[in-house]
């Protein structure tokens, strides 16, 4: 379980460039993390590859936080 | 080292996103053989993207342009011939529609999204190839990006599939206007791979599975596997191809049904 956090937090601080402890459940990955609209997809397709999961558009439209992001993956995986 | 096949060669790289672009594989290819490269953008959000990328490559020329804008392409063509004077090839990988309606009935597309759709994904390599062809009084070598929906259709590939239909025909009339001139005008069109804009597209999943189950090589194609064909249409290993459609798609296009050992795919509206 835990796995899957780290390997989220990690693909977000490589992606987005920001400090490891800014990850946390509630942070937003525009407003708190400086995520424009590109990298938000960016994510998405970078979550897919590394768990091997589908995100379709309208579930990934609903993943604004770390929080949204990791609760979505443990349930797809 | 042998000299490589682009040696000499400065070209112009449009529609680069990410590292998982197209114009990424093609743009890594040419300068793996010596190509001296120019990149353009639209707007902050590709800049911060593209910079990075053209620095590693070696370039230091990363230019705005908002090709539905005459005014835009013009100071691009400008600023590039103030740097460099000359232009041996160019890459357009730029397309663009909204992204609603790549999904569902081609039928219900709006008169709007058509209108812009055409302009960016088909006017745009016009009115870039024109701008471009003034650059290159010793002959050159223009390439864009098609897809297979262009000639048959393809779900939820819609408004998408007839702008690369009229992108075709336009290579072949580009193709005529500037071959006296030494200037061939080529079209790949790649099977599907996973990039930004493919983001768009609708199943596209369940498209690349079907790709890969029934093309001929049982494999999707890779920005790299198109790199290299593009290399081949952008140097002097196609100096007598022009006004071609190249399919790299792991030979998909000539396939008639389902391949036999293909696994049954069943529909899954849920996904």
């Amino acid at each position: 379980m835990s796995d899957i956090q780290d390997r989220t937090r990690k693909i977000v601080v490589e992606h987005l460039g920001v400090e490891e402890d800014k990850v946390t459940e509630n942070a937003s990955f525009i407003d708190d993390l400086g995520a424009d609209s590109l990298d938000t997809v960016e994510l998405v397709m970078a979550f897919e590859e590394e768990f091997g999961i589908e995100i379709p558009d309208d579930a990934a439209e609903t993943i604004q936080t770390f929080g949204d992001a990791v609760k979505f993956i443990k349930e797809a995986v | 080292m042998t000299a490589g096949l682009m040696a000499g060669k400065r070209g112009l790289i449009m529609g680069l996103a990410n590292d998982k672009s197209i114009a990424w594989g093609i743009a890594k290819a040419c300068a793996d053989q010596g190509a001296e490269l120019a990149f353009s953008y639209q707007g902050e959000a590709l800049l911060k993207r593209v910079g990075p990328l053209a620095e590693s490559l070696g370039s230091d020329i990363v230019l705005p342009c908002d090709v539905s804008d005459g005014e835009s392409i013009d100071k691009l063509f400008a600023d590039l011939k103030e740097r460099w004077g000359k232009l041996d090839f160019l890459v357009h990988a730029i397309g663009f529609s909204d992204k609603n309606e790549l999904r569902g009935r081609y039928i219900d597309t709006s008169r709007n999204n058509f209108a812009m759709s055409m302009d960016i994904s088909v006017f745009s390599f016009t009115a870039i190839c024109r701008r471009a062809a003034a650059m290159m009084p010793d002959g050159g070598s223009l390439l864009t990006m098609t897809y297979y929906g262009a000639e048959r259709v393809m779900p939820h590939y819609n408004v998408m599939g007839v702008c690369k239909a009229a992108l075709e025909a336009s290579v072949r009339y580009i193709a005529e206007d500037l071959g006296r001139d030494g200037i061939r005008c080529n079209a790949i069109s790649a099977g599907p791979i996973k990039t930004l804009a493919a983001s768009g597209i609708g199943d596209f999943r369940y498209i690349m599975k079907w790709n890969e189950y029934n093309s001929p090589l049982r494999r999707n194609v890779t920005i790299e596997d198109v790199g290299k064909s593009a290399l081949y249409l952008l140097s002097d290993l196609g100096s007598g191809v022009t006004g071609e459609v190249h399919h790299v798609d792991s030979g998909y296009h000539v396939v008639g049904m389902k391949a036999l050992d293909a696994p049954d795919m069943t529909y899954d509206k849920k996904e």
